[in-house]
């Protein structure tokens, strides 16, 4: 395999659009990524498209029909919450495969104020339907359980979930791309309304509209047209889907596959989480990133609540160590499914490479970044970049 | 010219199953899919294969327990229109090896809230409860767990 390096990278501010087409919000987040790494649609040789709920309206094609029909492949992708992972997935495989030297990957997704996700059942007619009938299928009840699962394991409080959100809504506020920028104490996690327990409002992320992409090169594309600008390798590239387990048919196992992801990710990339500088991992939920804490091996199993109590996954600059979703994270940066995977990785990108974009929160001396998205059903990717 | 052909049952209303592994007859129980090689259940009756070996053509039916034990639950304060909440999901472990998601009843949500512990391997029963009525007029049955006491 060759080496892949991230030339450019674009990301719109997460929010609402109700008056742009998700081509728009895509072409918009393209354009930003080709101006970046210094090329032009020309340059582009294969393009991977994620999106998630326009699945079957060929998304990127109708984003080239904005920037450049220049009759490249194109690839449309939709893998749940890892789709813009995935999609950044299939443009290195082609440059590390050697059959091409520049692609792109756009994740775009237009969710509107779009409420709960999940649940169902019952087919055409309602009476039949699952929800509250039998249990629930929602996202909130299953990660509400992934961090009671916590709790029973390893005591786990209430307390540690909700710092995770306090943390990440202090982190947002130095993000001008998050959807939300607001502070929450621990008085206002807690007493916020419950959704499913254990997680309250704050500990939900929201929906919204988004966009990010990136141009990944061929080494000998970044020594034309990096001009000395430093830029990050994609040191692993590596997507699971869920093995079987027991309990997994009925209740999603996010844990197993993560763990599966994080061990192939260092392996390929000859480091150890001791070496990763920052994270931004998939914290859909408060719980979640809990949970993913252990997963990803930046504490040993049952040691995220210490970890949290001891400062884990703060900024340094906050006087945190092991810094996690220094961009806001899901919680507050928001969660657009199709973009998300694509904009953890500009955001990994932009620590890497000091860029003007990550400034205000930029983390000292950054080495290795880590990118980690689930998506329910199950698939998880994890990323690792090096300069 | 002939008779129509009567397309619909002249079958009398009456109780259906909400799902195909929970049997009404002779009293309410669930039924898993068992590999004969592996030992897996499954909830779905009808499968290609086995997920967990590979294992084809190996299925048997097999009867559920209708007591198990909580392993995780959630108490879900926001749901679709028309629900009403809180409601309590849970996750069952039962003997034979195969986990079920539903509702837990005869709980009160907020002391469930505060003291979780209370759930962990909490020894539950099936109930089998009308939820809601299909459009034939049927009555739906849904299973449910409630705690049991002793």
């Amino acid at each position: 395999m060759r080496n892949v390096y991230v030339l450019g990278t674009g990301m719109i501010k997460f929010g609402r659009y109700p008056d742009k087409s998700v081509p728009e919000l895509g072409s918009d987040a393209a354009l930003m990524a080709i101006k970046d790494a210094g090329v032009s649609i020309q340059d582009v040789e294969l393009f991977a498209s994620g999106n998630l709920f326009q699945a079957n309206a060929m998304i990127g094609q109708r984003i080239l029909q904005q920037i450049g029909q220049t009759g490249i492949p194109v690839i449309n992708v939709s893998n749940a919450c890892a789709t813009g992972s995935t999609a950044f997935r299939e443009a290195y495989m082609a440059v590390a495969s050697g059959m091409y030297d520049v692609t792109m990957a756009v994740g775009v997704e237009q969710m509107g104020k779009q409420g709960l996700l999940g649940g169902g059942g019952g087919g055409s007619d309602p009476a039949y339907a699952t929800e509250g009938r039998l249990g629930s299928g929602l996202m909130p009840a299953v990660f509400g359980q992934a961090g009671v699962e916590h709790m029973r394991k390893y005591g786990t409080t209430l307390e540690h979930f909700a710092k995770i959100s306090v943390k990440s809504h202090k982190h947002a506020t130095k993000n001008p791309y998050s959807q939300y920028r607001n502070e929450v104490t621990l008085e206002d996690v807690l007493n916020a309304r419950m959704v499913a327990f254990p997680n309250t409002l704050y500990m939900c992320c929201p929906t919204g509209d988004g966009a990010a992409a990136a141009i990944l090169v061929s080494e000998d594309k970044l020594k034309q047209f990096a001009n000395g600008r430093k830029r990050p390798r994609v040191a692993a590239s590596i997507l699971t889907s869920d093995p079987y387990t027991e309990r997994d048919l009925t209740l999603p196992d996010v844990s197993t596959l993560t763990r599966r992801a994080a061990k192939k990710a260092y392996e390929t990339a000859g480091i150890g989480p001791q070496d990763v500088s920052l994270t931004e991992l998939h914290d859909c939920f408060a719980t979640a990133e809990l949970v993913h804490y252990e997963n990803l091996g930046l504490c040993g199993d049952g040691e995220a609540g210490k970890f949290i109590d001891e400062g884990g996954g703060m900024h340094p600059g906050l006087g945190g160590k092991s810094p996690v979703n220094v961009s806001g994270g899901l919680l507050s940066k928001g969660h657009p499914l199709g973009a998300t995977g694509v904009a953890n990785i500009c955001e990994v990108v932009w620590h890497l490479t000091e860029d003007d974009r990550a400034k205000e929160r930029q983390v000292p001396n950054a080495k290795v970044g880590m990118a980690h998205v689930i998506g329910l059903g199950s698939a998880c990717t994890i990323h690792l970049l090096t300069v | 010219m002939a008779e129509p052909q009567k397309s619909e049952t002249t079958e009398q209303p009456g109780k259906r199953p909400i799902l195909p592994f929970l049997k009404l007859e002779p009293s309410p129980h669930l039924v898993g899919s068992k590999c004969g090689n592996c030992g897996a259940v499954f909830l779905d009756l009808k499968r290609v294969a086995c997920s967990k070996c590979g294992a084809t053509n190996q299925f048997t039916q097999i009867p559920l327990s209708n007591k198990g034990n909580v392993w995780v639950f959630s108490v879900i304060h926001q749901s679709f229109p028309g629900i009403k909440t809180p409601y309590i999901t849970a996750i069952v472990d039962l003997p034979e090896g195969v986990s079920v998601k539903s509702t837990l009843v005869d709980i009160d949500p907020d002391e469930l809230q505060k003291n979780p512990k209370m759930a962990f391997g909490m020894q539950v029963e099936m109930v089998a409860n009308v939820v809601s009525k299909d459009r034939q007029g049927n009555e739906v049955v849904a299973f449910q767990y409630r705690p049991i006491r002793n």
